[in-house]
């Protein structure tokens, strides 16, 4: 099957689902965010990478973290960025995804990062731009979330190097979560033996478990002995309905309290993809304390974005990517 | 396709060679940094070698992998094996020994004193090379090597690290390519 996030030679030509990437593309983005992480402790953040090359962040729906993190991704790489709220731009004039697009290749834009609350978005403009131009996905809908799922996973990697060894857990909104989603198949694709999902049935998207998961309904078996707790954002706007009695009631079955970590591998982790509802999905103590890995997982999203950008936009010429030894000669 | 034109050096008797030409050049303030992956393997049997001076003098051991500075980043892109690079210690105002394994065209070196100068600046620097095979096309070349041997563009002379930790030279002869 034509998997449209890769060219001919299998390389990766667009971020838009980690659904459908091999394990080898999964690790050889790992392992260059491992490099960028260095980059940032220098006293120059910047390589000079992107230089020239035009960096479009296109949000159709609003983000401070995500667009944030990817304009510092994209500057360190020496990149020119845009950032375009398209939502208070052309869009509420009339102009379409497309033509939005299609005006920006014309400024030469080289690279697009898209969210947008409509699942398949991202694949949409991949579909319709030209050859040189390459897409990313910073969230689409309900369907996926890319780089969160790839920053998670690193982060994971980071204090579990042993990813073949471990049991993780994953609470909250799995039913809204594009998050989720994305952190399931990076988790599977790259190995993790045993991944569950905590949540009500009423926030459990149907057959689940299909996805290779463990389902449990309660905090209690579900984070026994587990060596990584993901929690989910519980967004308010699923409290009016008829999904949840209240966030107070939430808290108290599904908030990640101590209390409740205590149940999963003293040396287990925290993370958590922001923004928080402290006191809703998770505990103050809970999130400033030692075992959380939050703020970290920020800052590796800021790696796993300059990997991502460079390993796309590199290479654009036809030359193979197995390597000669004369092309690494000194 | 392996076939040397010709006898190729002993890289260990090379190697012995080097560390006697090195040797005088350890101050105070010095700092060893090898570049991927051949300058690295050839940096930590020269540690080896220069051990008690380079314990002695308090020198400071870096790696440079110039992945994401190389200039043929935009027509190849990113080498799927790239590691990071690790500068341990302030770059400012120390004398920074680069070294390589097989100098060529001069642009890894370039994009090693880049990607340096992006750590801070430098008292000096100075490049050593196991070998000197010639051809470079920039206005860069090493001031201390063990041999110098002349090769063909089409001929790549590699370092390689052997599973005992020795190393060893190998010539291969590509067919002649060109690139697009």
């Amino acid at each position: 099957m034509h998997n449209p996030q890769l060219d001919k030679d299998g390389r990766l030509k667009h971020l838009l689902s980690i659904e459908g990437l091999p394990k080898k593309i999964l690790n050889q983005i790992l392992d260059t965010a491992e490099s960028f992480v260095g980059v940032a402790e220098r006293e120059v953040k910047k390589v000079p990478l992107l230089r020239g090359k035009t960096v479009c962040n296109l949000f159709f729906e609003n983000s401070t973290r995500t667009r944030t993190t990817f304009e510092i991704a994209a500057k360190r790489l020496s990149a020119d960025v845009i950032s375009l709220n398209v939502g208070t731009s052309s869009q509420s004039k009339g102009e379409t995804i497309l033509d939005t697009v299609d005006n920006l290749i014309a400024m030469h834009a080289d690279m697009f990062v898209v969210r947008h609350s409509q699942s398949g978005a991202a694949h949409f403009i991949a579909k319709h731009v030209p050859d040189h131009i390459h897409v990313i996905n910073a969230g689409d809908g309900r369907h996926s979330h890319p780089t969160q799922g790839l920053l998670d996973v690193f982060t994971i990697r980071k204090y579990k190097p042993e990813l073949h060894n471990l049991k993780v857990a994953i609470v909250g909104d799995v039913l809204h979560s594009r998050v989720a989603r994305s952190e399931i198949h990076a988790l599977t694709t790259l190995g993790v033996p045993e991944v569950r999902v905590i949540a009500p049935k009423t926030l459990l998207p149907a057959h689940v478990e299909k996805l290779g998961v463990q389902v449990f309904l309660d905090m209690k078996s579900g984070l026994k002995d587990v060596d990584v707790v993901m929690m989910l954002r519980l967004q308010n706007e699923r409290m009016n309905g008829a999904l949840l009695p209240s966030a107070q009631e939430y808290f108290k079955t599904y908030g990640l309290t101590q209390d409740k970590l205590n149940l999963a591998k003293p040396d287990a982790i925290v993370l958590h993809p922001g923004p928080m509802n402290r006191g809703v999905e998770i505990d103050s103590s809970v999130a400033d304390g030692a075992q959380s890995v939050i703020l970290p997982q920020v800052t590796y999203g800021i790696a796993i974005r300059m990997a991502v950008m460079a390993i796309l936009a590199g290479g654009t010429g036809h030359a193979s990517h197995g390597q000669t030894n004369q092309d690494t000669a000194s | 396709m392996t076939t040397p034109s010709h006898p190729l050096p002993n890289a260990e008797n090379l190697l012995r060679a080097l560390a006697q030409k090195l040797a005088p050049l350890l101050q105070d303030n010095t700092a060893l940094v090898g570049i991927h992956s051949g300058g690295v393997w050839l940096m930590q049997r020269l540690q080896e070698l220069l051990k008690d001076t380079i314990a002695a003098k308090g020198i400071e051991i870096g790696s440079l992998d110039v992945s994401f500075y190389r200039d043929d980043y935009a027509k190849r892109g990113l080498k799927p094996e790239n590691r990071p690079s690790q500068i341990p210690f302030d770059v400012d105002n120390k004398h920074i020994i680069l070294i390589d394994d097989v100098f060529y065209t001069g642009r890894t070196t370039r994009a090693a004193l880049n990607e340096l100068f992006d750590y801070g600046r430098p008292a000096s620097v100075t490049l050593v090379a196991l070998i000197n095979r010639g051809g470079r096309e920039l206005p860069i070349a090493p001031q201390i090597v063990a041999a110098e041997l002349p090769l063909e563009s089409h001929q790549n002379l590699q370092l390689i690290q052997n599973n005992d930790g020795t190393l060893s030279l190998e010539l291969i002869n590509h067919t002649p390519k060109t690139y697009a």
